[in-house]
């Protein structure tokens, strides 16, 4: 049932900076299956940005990919009425042309992604139609019926879509992310609308092409919290009516517990814990995992004047980790001699519930 | 939600805005610029005049010649030398004398000939736009002597009609200012937007160009550039590769500005957002980010205007860039550069008031523009 889509196995990327090397990702692996929401999160700087640019193949500048692969599962998108099993081809996004063909292909057409900045992330001098209708004709194709000249055959071919077609698909997408009066909207510039109506134009932007993949990178948190739950609820709608997988990255744990079905932990750029949602809210076996959800506050809970946990130290520096697990410094199970000098395998820890962390390496042997 | 569905599908269709576009703001506030205004009228009528219809404004043809050598300007008048007053303006004819002691040929009014002048004469036929047979001339003398004229800014030493030529000059002056200025801003935004927009060797590449057209100075470029247009080129292909030279002279200011913009527009969001859409490099830069430079780029152009209309004037005076037998303002003033001709057809000088005015213009609509293009700012 549960067929893969994208596999990162053992990402890493780098930055080469004036000050040395930042390993923004450092082997990270992570699969993403048809239809499934996987939510990613960490604190700011963690990697999780990185990753998904790394998906689209739009790592910034004076970042590379130095090894790993981005196994992406593609479905011909083609003639899906035929009668014949869609062929699924294996692509490596890392190993493909940053300005190629394909990659803007995928881009937008088969993964689509929308952003943290929703005020700043639509063309301000393009009417909201206009940049639907934009990302439409790029990647959308509609089926034309012709009928071959010698045999009575029906042949379907694609084409582009039309502009007036594009507008009509721009106002039906508005009117599935909830923009009220979309066929007056769709004229709107970008200035006119609200940001949580940027937002969904954002989505309806992604989602117009019908993509098989969403990236959702911080998608509410410019937003209030009002707002939040209703860009989440349209989400959470079009999944199920679409059959899309989302990666959805946040550091809201909130947000996450509500969206995804599995949940990766980060810290810098390494996944630290992997576990069904249940399980990673309730059972959470990452000592980073569960100082994260310590320092969330409790209403009710709180006796007066105890402070909020919080979790000890800061952020190492990038250019300088430390030796073992990166988290020792900070972690409340520290184990001298240990966590400073091994560095943590990825261990299950219970059913399809995978942490990285030497205390559990020693009960598994 | 479905409950403002159906009262919108009821409602009648309303494509008013909430609130003002940016266009209607940007005339909202050039309006109130009367300097600017005052520009953009000038201009209009100018470019209408002279690039639309010189035919029509002209009482002649261009290439109309006259016994009138070196004619001083027939003086529009209302009153005659009784002092009655003629509600039709006429002029005098002229009449050419030997002045002996100057040993000059001077022309004296002669009271005798009066010819009426009128708006909306026929005249020599032409045809308008090159399509369009016509024969009414703005104004003209109604008079049926064949001897009648009308030299308001006196005549060449063809006896052509001064103003004619200058309504035709500036056909030509003024187009290179539009044509040229509309190649500088090609080449500047496309050079500048490659050159903000990839960086690395492209941008290095692009700015040393314009570092290096900028560090020769300009008069000995457009000197080194005119000669090489072969002297038998004919005049309208060397017209257009002055226009050309012109403008491969001038794109490295705008292309540095607009490198500059281009800089901080693609780190915007949108930029990121259009390229995760699947947009190609040049779909982002040219119609996402380009635009945001538009602004910007019509004040710089429209000050520019100016700068390239005197470079073709200033070289067409030294003789490197339009020759007769085409006319444009260069070319008259090359006519009337002469202490001789200042001394005895000063009426050659009328050229430079058109050039003034227009240069003028430009620079009001320029300021105007600049101010009302960013209506959001305080003034």
């Amino acid at each position: 049932m549960s067929e893969p889509l994208i596999e990162i196995k053992d990402l890493r990327v780098e930055f080469n900076v004036r000050e040395g090397i930042v390993k923004a990702v450092d082997g990270f692996n992570l699969t993403i299956n048809r239809g499934e929401t996987v939510g990613v999160i960490g604190e700011s700087g963690c990697g999780k940005s990185v990753t998904a640019r790394a998906i689209l193949n739009m790592v910034p500048k004076p970042g590379k990919v130095t090894s790993g692969e981005i196994l992406y599962y593609r479905r011909s998108k083609e003639n899906p009425s035929d009668g014949q099993s869609r062929t699924t081809d294996v692509l490596d996004l890392t190993k493909l042309d940053p300005d190629g063909e394909t990659i803007r292909q995928v881009r937008g057409g088969e993964i689509g992604m929308i952003f943290q900045e929703p005020m700043s992330s639509l063309t301000p001098v393009y009417s909201v139609g206009t940049l639907i209708n934009e990302a439409v004709s790029l990647h959308r194709l509609s089926p034309v019926k012709r009928v071959g000249a010698q045999i009575t055959e029906t042949i379907q071919t694609h084409r582009r879509v039309t502009k007036a077609e594009g507008r009509q698909i721009a106002i039906e997408m508005l009117r599935k992310v909830g923009i009220p009066k979309p066929n007056e909207r769709v004229d709107s510039y970008p200035h006119q609308l609200s940001g949580g109506q940027r937002q969904r134009v954002m989505i309806a932007i992604a989602l117009s092409c019908e993509p098989v993949m969403l990236i959702a990178d911080e998608p509410t948190t410019a937003l209030d919290v009002s707002i939040e739950a209703q860009i989440l609820d349209i989400m959470r709608e079009l999944q199920e009516s679409s059959d899309m997988a989302i990666l959805f990255i946040t550091h809201n744990l909130g947000v996450v517990a509500n969206m995804a079905h599995e949940i990766v932990v980060m810290y810098m750029g390494k996944a630290v814990e992997r576990a069904k949602v249940q399980d990673l809210f309730y059972q959470p076996q990452h000592p980073y995992t569960r100082s994260l959800l310590q320092s969330i506050p409790k209403l009710g809970q709180k006796k007066s004047g105890e402070r909020l946990a919080s979790i000890a130290g800061s952020v190492p520096d990038p250019f300088h980790l430390p030796p073992g697990c990166v988290f020792h410094p900070r972690c409340p199970a520290f184990m001298p001699g240990r966590c400073d000098t091994i560095t943590p395998q990825w261990t299950q820890v219970g059913d399809d519930h995978w942490a990285s962390c030497l205390l559990y390496e020693e009960a598994g042997k | 939600m479905a409950v403002a569905e159906q009262t919108l599908a009821s409602a009648p269709v309303r494509r008013k805005q909430a609130s003002q576009s940016y266009l209607s703001l940007v005339w909202w506030k050039f309006r109130k610029n009367r300097t600017a205004v005052f520009g953009g009228v000038l201009l209009l009528v100018l470019h209408i005049a002279m690039v639309g219809v010189p035919e029509f404004v002209s009482p002649y043809l261009l290439e109309r010649t006259s016994d009138y050598v070196e004619a001083k300007p027939q003086r529009i008048r209302f009153f005659d030398q009784e002092g009655n007053f003629h509600l039709r303006p006429f002029v005098y004819g002229l009449e050419k004398k030997i002045d002996l002691a100057k040993r000059t040929r001077v022309y004296v009014d002669d009271p005798i000939r009066i010819y009426p002048l009128g708006f909306f004469v026929a005249g020599e036929p032409y045809q308008l736009f090159g399509l369009i047979p016509l024969k009414t001339h703005l104004y003209g003398t109604l008079s049926d002597d064949p001897a009648a004229s009308v030299f308001i800014m006196g005549t060449d030493a063809l006896g052509r009609d001064w103003f004619t030529r200058i309504l035709y000059g500036g056909r030509l002056s003024l187009m290179i200012g539009l044509i040229g200025q509309l190649m500088t801003i090609a080449f500047g935004t496309i050079l500048g937007a490659m050159s903000g927009y990839y960086g690395g060797w492209v941008d290095q590449l692009i700015q040393r160009a314009t570092e290096l057209l900028g560090a020769i100075p300009d008069i000995p470029l457009f000197m080194a550039l005119a000669a090489a247009i072969p002297s038998f080129w004919s005049p309208i292909s060397v017209y257009f590769m002055l226009t050309l030279i012109l403008s491969f002279v001038r794109w490295g200011g705008l292309a540095r500005q607009v490198r500059g913009l281009i800089l901080s527009l693609r780190e915007r969001e949108y930029a990121l957002a259009a390229k995760s859409a699947g947009g190609s490099d040049s779909r982002i830069m040219f119609r996402h980010l380009l635009p945001g430079t538009m602004s910007h780029v019509i004040v710089i152009a429209t000050l520019a205007i100016p700068g390239m209309i005197l470079s073709e004037t200033a070289l067409s005076w030294l003789g490197l860039g339009l020759r007769p037998p085409l006319t444009s303002w260069g070319v008259l003033l090359q006519d009337a550069a002469t202490v001789r001709a200042i001394h005895t057809t000063p009426w050659e000088l009328w050229t430079v008031p058109f050039i003034l005015l227009t240069i003028l213009a430009y620079n009001m609509l320029g300021d105007g523009l600049r101010d009302a293009l960013d209506p959001y700012s305080g003034r």
